[in-house]
């Protein structure tokens, strides 16, 4: 039975209406805390954590940017718990990632209220900060985006949200929905008993349910699904060997700026900046010998190639990697094609439920035959 | 112009494929000298790594060696490594490197005969193959083109 609470707001205030709604949580108990997107004081927006509700006019979830994976904020707030009550609101690229932060047990929900919000993609940062100082309000965004346009003064949302075909959030307590609602109305919809007791503490009546909104949804999730397989299959046509690779990633410095972005990179110490990469200065000299030239510095492919190895499984399609690379090198359809591989081999996708186990911490005796094809 | 010799990296299991390596030895089954073993205390202690690093540094193939399921002696890591094999198989693939270079196969400690039958399947099938497209040295790129791939 879906369970949906109608927020009317007159033009121009619907932060407003949502900064209420929050506040009224807030003061009711329902949550001690929220972690929003808000605006900053100088400039942007940012996720902030708001403990105090009279803050709470620099509220604008909808603002179309992600600075930072949400997960990963998330999880510096839950990893080592507070104990006191949270309402999160996050995007399906958040969620997803914040899913498998909370198996590897980095992450945890127990005194989490999880607000999914509809998205319908975020820009860069830059290009965010530049249509805001331009005068590019969330509502407008909104609006445009709802009506299947996303571009605004020669910048568009990033190529990762491009070909999300999330844009609606699973696994959450409360979900904000925006598409399919009609013009000057979004909607609440509870999916969990968490999410019932809080409307129900919060004092909102759940009634109508937004009668576009299926079939809106449906047509956006088919419309990024497509895009998203004509995106892997130019990528695959065009990056069909490691020859191919090292042409895509031959700009890069190994900065790892991709992986300290990415919300599921989940090693503590990434193999790749230990003593087992901090060669001897004859070693180098060895390698250099032996095809009389090496290019500094080196294990670019393979930190690639062993990156895509750690996390291919658990990628969200979020496109941090890309938004991060100061090279400009597009990483997302590399990660997302390998993506596609390695979790489709164990019917596997990142995000999709809190009970499948990660395919590399399980195993069964009668399986995966294929591999050696020997049978005693 | 000689015929192609494959280059095989072998990381073997110390309790049962490397222990069929050196029975193969003994007993004077004689196998191509196209594998360089490395050895391993558990099939499941390959990191895909060394495999990855293997192919980039111009491996034709790779071939883990481990025990047979329910033999393993650290009870499940062959189990895991299978699991690793499936998930790194399909990275490989995506970038040129075929399935048919990378093997994983259960031999005992007893099974010298199937070692050597193993280790010349593959040479076969790999002299087949061709070079793999890594091999740059076979390709005969040494000389220009050649860099090391990182
Ligand atoms: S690899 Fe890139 S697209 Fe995938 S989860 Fe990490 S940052 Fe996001
Ligand atoms: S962010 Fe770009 S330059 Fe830095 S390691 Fe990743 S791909 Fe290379
Ligand atoms: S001990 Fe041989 S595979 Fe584990």
């Amino acid at each position: 039975m879906a369970n949906f609470t109608k927020l009317s707001f007159k033009k121009g205030e619907l932060n407003q209406k949502l900064a209420d709604l929050f506040k009224g949580m807030m003061e009711k108990g329902v949550v001690d805390a929220l972690l929003a997107p808000m605006i900053q004081p100088k400039r942007g927006v940012m996720l902030t954590l708001v403990t105090d509700p009279s803050h709470l006019g620099a509220l604008d979830p909808f603002a179309p940017v992600v600075p930072v994976n949400g997960a990963r904020i998330a999880s510096s707030i839950t990893a080592k718990p507070s104990g006191r009550k949270t309402a999160m609101v996050l995007r399906s690229c958040e969620i997803r990632a914040l899913v498998e932060l909370c198996k590897l047990k980095q992450a945890n929900l127990d005194d989490v209220l999880l607000i999914g919000m509809d998205c319908l993609g975020r820009y860069e940062n830059l290009d965010f900060v530049k249509l805001r100082a331009e005068g590019q309000s969330s509502e407008a965004f909104l609006e445009k985006a709802l009506a299947g346009n996303t571009e605004s003064g020669g910048c568009d949302v990033s190529g990762a949200c491009k070909i999300c075909e999330f844009p609606v959030p699973d696994n959450v307590d409360l979900r904000l929905c925006a598409i399919g609602t009609g013009a000057e109305a979004v909607y609440l919809e509870s999916l969990t008993p968490k999410g019932d007791k809080a409307l129900e503490a919060a004092g909102l009546n759940t009634g109508e349910t937004p009668a576009g909104r299926e079939a809106a949804v449906q047509q956006l999730v088919k419309k990024r699904k497509e895009a998203c397989d004509a995106a892997l299959a130019q990528y695959r046509e065009s990056t069909p060997s490691i020859d191919a690779l090292e042409d895509r990633v031959a700009n890069c410095i190994n900065c790892y700026n991709c992986r300290v972005a990415c919300p599921v990179c989940y090693c503590k110490e990434c193999v790749f900046v230990t003593d087992t990469f901090r060669h001897n200065g004859d070693q180098y000299m060895g390698w250099a010998d032996t095809f009389g030239t090496l290019k500094m510095p080196t294990d670019t492919i393979f930190y690639h190639l062993t990156r895509m190895s750690h996390m291919s499984l658990f990628c969200v399609g979020c496109g941090q990697c890309t938004s991060a690379c100061p090279n400009s090198i597009d990483l997302m359809p590399m990660f997302r094609a390998a993506a596609q591989k390695t979790q489709g081999r164990f019917d596997y996708q990142a995000g999709r439920s809190h009970d499948e186990k990660q395919p590399l911490t399980v195993f069964e005796n009668d399986e995966l035959v294929e591999v050696t094809g020997q049978v005693k | 112009m000689s015929e192609f010799e494959p280059k095989i990296v072998g990381f073997f299991c110390n309790w049962c494929t490397f222990t069929a390596a050196d029975l193969a030895g003994t007993s004077r089954l004689s196998y191509p000298h196209n594998i360089k073993i490395i050895r391993m205390m558990c099939s499941g202690m390959v990191d895909p790594k060394y495999v990855i690093k293997a192919f980039l540094n111009g491996a034709d193939g790779v071939l883990i060696g481990g025990c047979w399921p329910g033999d393993c002696h650290y009870i499940n890591g062959n189990l895991k490594a299978r699991r690793r094999v499936a998930m790194l198989t399909e990275i490989l693939k995506e970038y040129g490197i075929d399935e048919k270079r990378f093997w994983l196969r259960w031999i005992a400690a007893s099974e010298g005969t199937m070692l050597r039958e193993v280790v010349n399947d593959m040479t076969a099938k790999l002299k087949e193959l061709g070079p793999s497209p890594l091999n740059r040295e076979a390709l005969g790129e040494k000389s220009e083109k050649a860099k090391m791939i990182g």
